[in-house]
């Protein structure tokens, strides 16, 4: 019988359609890492790829049929074994469901989008940064393991790779309905552009741009930075870019160290997806536009002749 | 077919929304409360189906304070046949686990075919609660839905998520929660505002559903500091004069950030 640490903080790594440990795993393994010590759970294909990542001990569930039902069996089956102090899930919209679903199961509380983990003189506790960013605050469970699912791209830790253990979970099947699952295609993601959530840099268009045509001006921009393309809201509901590009309250948070928002007015709305930006660039015509009090640097003017000369000293520079 | 659909009151996403220092809980008079637009996306899917078979009832459900009734009205004059609003002092404050505990207590009081919910609302932003209620009354879940095809025996839809768009489908009875890709909601017109104010409504306690809202037997989720982030300060604004590209380039350089 393998043993378990007292700090074990068992992780559910996502894996993809193709076999792959999610994006969101390392900064998982390495949040587990700074508090305790990480055993992973794969379910399905992936779990040799867990070690390189720093987790200990790896769990090997087989994958069962149907949405969810299979993956909290298998959590429920490796929290009985290990007995650990944390169970953290990517807060991803897979991870969600699990997370809420084995909550409900094993009588657990659940802590929703953590941005950090740590250990005070109580146990652990859960970082969140909510309304937009307006607020930082900390929750804990009054008893048990913390369940906490864990906002992707908001770790920086990484753990040192290690020879992991690999250990097969015998899973008892729940029996409960799952949705079935009738086909399934991996999503098609730009190879070239970092992935918008956990980007360090991103570039953002709004409804300035004007069409869809035009919206390409904000792609150049986004690839001579090697930065994420978003968007408002505004820019989306005018049809320019798709939804999953949408930054703000009503879409992706972002908090990466550049945000350049080009023809954004800089509603609330969009505001409290993006404020935590480290540094924030804004080009907008109009002087009172709200997106220029939060901007470090910004700039009132056409962003139709101010991005292509943009573009021009950037390239200017590099060659 | 009975379906049930979740609504919340939140504060409106275009206002400035505050959170109480003391009791790390929202501050519902310092914002203008509305109907989460998810929420009313949600009624929309109901009320789609219900404009094509007569022999649909859709039913709003809601835990929220006494003041919030006004709010969910809106859904009734949207086209909805009746509401539950579960209402009790001990629900202030109340964590995902409680809240679920409470809701799916109402969806096994209330019965249903068919439950719709938003997949996370604008001011938690959690999203764990529809596979929480499908987990306590024993649902397939079907979250995050893109399309939804609901059929008299059977609900299926597209699921998008980070990694992958999949197809799923389940029998009846069961759960499903749809994004904003689903269609804006209708607007309730003048007729709908009337008839609103005279559709059933019932009104739930804890006692009601026969939960104790205190039992601290269970693990609760507290919040233990809360902190307002100091708001960002404005930094330089140029007025282009012509160089305000260069101007930039030079900045991001300046700031190792290009």
């Amino acid at each position: 019988m393998p043993t378990f640490a007292n700090d074990t903080i068992l992780v559910l790594l996502d894996t993809t359609p193709d076999g792959q440990l999610a994006a969101s795993s390392a900064a998982l393994v390495g949040a587990a890492s700074q508090v305790g010590t990480p055993v992973a759970l794969v379910v399905g294909e992936g779990a040799d790829g867990a070690g390189a990542l720093g987790a200990v001990q790896v769990l090997h569930a087989s994958a069962g049929d149907g949405l969810t039902v299979p993956i909290v069996d298998a959590v429920a089956a490796a929290v009985e074994l290990v007995q650990p102090e944390a169970i953290l899930i990517s807060n991803s919209i897979d991870g969600r469901d699990v997370a809420g679903r084995l909550a409900a199961r094993l009588g657990l509380s659940v802590a929703v989008d953590a941005v950090d983990i740590n250990r005070d003189d109580q146990g652990l506790v859960a970082h969140h940064s909510v309304y937009g960013g307006a607020y930082n605050t900390q929750s804990a469970t009054t008893f048990g393991p913390l369940l906490a699912t864990l906002r992707q791209g908001s770790i920086e830790a990484r753990a040192a790779a290690v020879e992991a253990e690999i250990i097969p979970l015998e899973v008892t099947r729940s029996g409960t309905r799952a949705a079935m699952v009738e086909s399934i295609e991996p999503v098609v993601v730009s190879s070239k552009r970092p992935e918008l959530r956990s980007a360090a840099r991103v570039v953002s268009g709004g409804r300035g741009l004007g069409s869809a045509e035009n919206f390409a001006l904000v792609e150049s921009l986004a690839d001579a930075l090697g930065a994420a393309v978003g968007a408002s809201r505004a820019a989306v509901d005018a049809g320019y870019v798709p939804h999953a590009l949408q930054v703000g309250q009503t879409g992706v948070s972002v908090s990466p160290q550049l945000y350049v928002a080009v023809g954004i007015s800089g509603a609330i709305q969009h505001r409290a997806g993006m404020q935590t930006a480290k540094t924030i660039v804004a080009i907008n015509k109009d002087p009172d536009a709200p997106i220029f009090e939060v901007a470090d640097f910004g700039i009132v003017g056409d962003l139709f002749t101010i991005v292509p000369q943009l573009l021009e000293a950037l390239e200017a520079k590099k060659g | 077919m009975k379906i049930l659909v979740l609504v919340k009151e939140v504060p409106d996403t275009w206002g400035d929304r505050v959170l109480n220092l003391e009791t790390g809980l929202a501050d519902r008079a310092a914002s203008e409360a509305v109907l989460d637009e998810i929420g009313e996306r949600a009624i929309e899917v109901a009320l789609s189906y219900a404009d094509e078979h007569d022999d649909t009832e859709v039913v709003l459900l809601s835990m929220a304070p006494e003041s919030a009734a006004a709010t969910i009205r809106k859904g009734l004059a949207m086209g909805a046949g009746s509401a539950v609003h579960v209402v009790d002092e001990a629900l202030h404050g109340a964590d995902l686990s409680l809240t679920s505990e409470v809701l799916a207590a109402a969806l096994r009081k209330s019965g249903f075919d068919l439950v719709i919910t938003g997949n996370q609302s604008t001011d938690g932003v959690a999203g764990v609660l529809p596979a929480m209620i499908a987990e306590r009354l024993g649902l397939p879940q079907l979250t995050a839905l893109t399309e939804v095809t609901i059929e008299a025996e059977r609900v299926s839809g597209r699921r998008v998520t980070d990694v992958a768009t999949m197809q799923v489908s389940a029998p009846l009875p069961a759960l499903v929660s749809i994004t904003e890709a689903l269609p804006d909601a209708r607007f309730p017109n003048f007729k709908g505002i009337m008839a609103a104010k005279k559709k059933p409504w019932e009104t739930w306690s804890l006692a009601d559903l026969g939960i104790d809202g205190e039992h601290m037997g269970v693990p609760r989720s507290i919040m233990t500091s809360i902190a307002e982030r100091p708001p960002r300060q404005a930094g330089q604004k140029i007025v282009d004069e012509g160089d305000a590209g260069q101007k930039l380039a030079d900045f991001l350089r300046e700031n190792r950030l290009a």
